[in-house]
């Protein structure tokens, strides 16, 4: 007993940090601004640099003790703190941080700065201080007021998943706490009415995959009952205390079916008026119902107001 | 102000209030519709679990009031108690509950024994994609063309969990369009049955299906969960849950709970579900062009995929040896409407030979039906949401 749930304790265990840890790698540095002298304010009036960050999971991500560094030797350089609401960042959000070296102004100031015109490296790594979730390196000629993104919102590794936004053009444009992309439409849907105006192409697709699904369950069941129907012979085979060929030629198998066995039965039964001998012993059970406090009639009944 | 005045003033008030001053032909056309629901149900015994739910919900979201007068009674108005009912199917987390039940409720043995008539729920799955493509040509969207055409899955909780998802604005119109489809499948089938079969096919009698051991039942929720659910990830929610309630069912452990899933549970959420989703044809947004597009459609798509079930047998026939043959009278049973489609395969069956019950054969295509469609709503679901 103790074994067992020793043994669900640790599934558990393991099951809660695998969930925790999953949620924590969803965390991307989205968008970085080095330099602001005309764009985005804080909450001081102050334009500083800010960092970006996403979360690209579908589920509220909670970040308070993540770490945010911009000196791979200091891992642990600026911990979000704990206790802020304001650290719990909904599905597919954004949080700006801003790296103005001042962290008494509140939990969304770091204690770093970023310095233009050099290559900044910023990491997030997670409460261990070891697990590196999400890096990028900010090019040294990163110009004033043009922001280092990520193309799609949270998504890519590497370089050529981030560009150099300078706020002009139809796809250029600098979103700080928004995101990167900005749809007016279901892509996926305009792309289906686009190039498959007639349903033709989705139709074939569908239909293959919905055959594809119920035939592999089809061909799973059709295996399993074979070696279902095998291991049965081969154990009536064991009881008849014969090989499974010998059992074979004795079988009728057309039969052996429950509605002709079920028929030959009735007929008997009419035939011979047969009536299995009953043991005649009437055995009187104590009929055990459980108690429960909330069906208990007692609770149901208030007594009378007393004057 | 006299004492005239004033009892006439707040008596015009309360007048503007009612729903006599505010009742206008659409509302009127929705109460009868409503009350033809209830008739259906209660006279012709016509699906009575849904259509009492569903027509009496119709006569509760179409009685008239002043929308603008902020009275949060509306079933579109935030923070109003049918609001917070109807949440469970804007939501989508009514039909998933209403799996469990089927789960629960559901014995594959039919389809354990002969896999072949997966196939068959497969093919009646061709209803869905035809209205697809009528949809589109009509000029609907594409995820609006496939939020219709699940109609023709035959299942009423995907249908509105995939109009949920795709197109919330259609998700009246569409449910109880699903619905009365599924009403009428007595109707509808039986001479789409006769007009693409032969006399001597209906007369083919299957092979008793072999008895089902424990393990294999025991097997079956838990590797269709898998299959299915790693080829079609998006229909978790409602594969899980089917496959879920079966296992409660099959384990012969939880005997308790898949009796509650089964009975309780269905229950309350079917009353929950019936009743909102009727409600939610309030007038103003359900009597429209597009309804009437989407009713036309979801017969469309009902008549193809019956159809398609039957013929799909005819075809499977070809290949297989005579002593194998399937009656084609099962085929319209591919889609979902568990179990009133495989009743109508026995019936009909019957009326031919009345030697030959079709019931258990017909119950493997009718329970592949109900994965089949959810597959499919989770096929569009991940190319369209």
């Amino acid at each position: 007993m103790k074994q067992r749930i020793i043994l669900l304790l640790a599934i558990l265990l393991i099951g809660t940090t695998a969930c925790f840890a999953q949620g924590r790698r969803g965390l991307r540095i989205n968008e970085v601004m080095v330099q602001n002298d005309s764009n985005f304010v804080d909450d001081y009036g102050q334009r500083q640099a800010w960092v970006e960050l996403f979360n690209s999971t579908f589920a509220p991500l909670e970040i308070s003790s993540v770490f945010i560094t911009n000196d791979p030797q200091n891992p642990t350089k600026y911990p979000v703190p704990l206790g802020d609401v304001n650290t719990n960042i909904p599905r597919r959000q954004h949080v700006i941080f801003w790296a103005d070296g001042e962290p008494t102004k509140g939990t969304f100031h770091m204690n770093f700065t970023l310095v233009p015109g050099k290559e900044n490296w910023i990491g997030i790594y997670d409460a261990d201080g070891k697990t590196l979730i999400d890096e990028v390196t900010i090019p040294a000629d990163l110009a004033p007021n043009t922001t280092y993104a990520r193309r799609v919102d949270g998504e890519g590794t590497g370089p050529d998943a981030w560009e150099v936004r300078d706020g002009r053009g139809a796809t250029k444009y600098i979103t700080p706490s928004s995101n990167n992309i900005i749809a007016d439409t279901n892509k996926k849907v305009d792309m289906f009415a686009d190039r498959d105006k007639n349903g033709f192409a989705l139709t074939i697709m569908a239909m293959g995959i919905v055959f594809s699904a119920l035939l592999l369950l089809s061909v799973c069941f059709y295996i399993i009952s074979k070696i279902g129907e095998r291991t049965s012979r081969r154990n009536k085979a064991r009881s008849h205390g014969v090989n499974v060929k010998e059992l074979s030629k004795e079988e009728r198998p057309d039969n052996d079916s429950g509605e002709v066995i079920a028929a030959i039965v009735m007929a008997l039964h009419d035939h011979l008026n047969a009536h299995d001998k009953e043991s005649t012993v009437l055995t009187i059970n104590k009929v055990k119902r459980a108690y429960s406090p909330w069906s208990s009639k007692i609770y149901g009944l208030r007594e009378l107001p007393h004057r | 102000m006299s004492f005239g005045d004033f009892l006439l003033q707040n008596l015009t008030e309360f007048w503007h209030l009612t729903g006599f001053y505010n009742a206008t032909w659409q509302h009127l056309v929705m109460l009868v519709v409503g009350l033809f629901f209830i008739w259906l149900a209660i006279k012709k015994n016509f699906e009575p679990m849904l259509l009492v739910p569903i027509g009496f919900g119709m006569l509760i979201g179409n009685i008239p009031f002043n929308a603008e007068a902020g009275l949060e009674i509306g079933i579109y108005e935030e923070g109003s108690v049918l609001n917070i009912l109807y949440n469970g199917v804007s939501a989508g987390w009514y039909p998933p509950l209403i799996f469990l039940g089927i789960g629960a409720m559901t014995d594959f043995s039919a389809l354990i024994a002969n896999p072949k008539l997966m196939l068959i729920g497969a093919a009646a799955q061709f209803g869905i994609f035809g209205a697809y493509m009528v949809a589109l040509l009509l000029g609907f969207a594409p995820d609006q063309a496939g939020a219709i055409a699940i109609i023709g899955g035959a299942d009423g909780p995907t249908a509105i969990f995939l109009s949920s998802k795709l197109a919330p604005n259609l998700m009246g119109a569409i449910a109880v369009s699903a619905y009365s489809y599924m009403a009428l499948v007595p109707v509808i089938q039986p001479p789409l049955m006769r007009l693409f079969t032969t006399k001597h096919e209906r007369l083919i009698k299957m092979k008793p299906a072999r008895a089902v051991s424990q393990n294999e039942k025991i097997i079956f929720p838990i590797l269709g969960l898998l299959l299915t659910c790693f080829v079609v990830p998006s229909g978790i929610p409602l594969l899980g849950m089917l496959f879920f309630g079966n296992l409660l069912r099959e384990c012969g452990v939880t005997t308790r709970l898949a009796k509650t899933a089964s009975n309780a549970l269905t229950d309350i959420v079917t009353i929950l579900l019936g009743m909102t989703v009727g409600a939610s044809t309030q007038a103003s947004e359900f009597l429209t062009a597009e309804t009437i597009g989407i009713f036309a459609l979801g017969f469309m798509a009902f008549i193809i995929a019956s159809s398609s079930g039957v013929i799909f047998v005819k075809i499977f026939n070809l290949f297989l040896p005579q002593s194998k043959k399937i009656n084609p009278l099962i085929g319209n049973a591919g889609v979902s409407a568990v179990p009133m489609s495989a009743r109508i395969s026995n019936n009909l069956g019957l009326e031919y030979d009345p030697t030959n019950y079709l019931l258990m054969h017909a119950m493997g295509p009718n329970v592949a039906g109900v994965i089949g469609s959810a597959v499919a709503a989770g096929v569009l679901l991940g190319f369209l949401a």
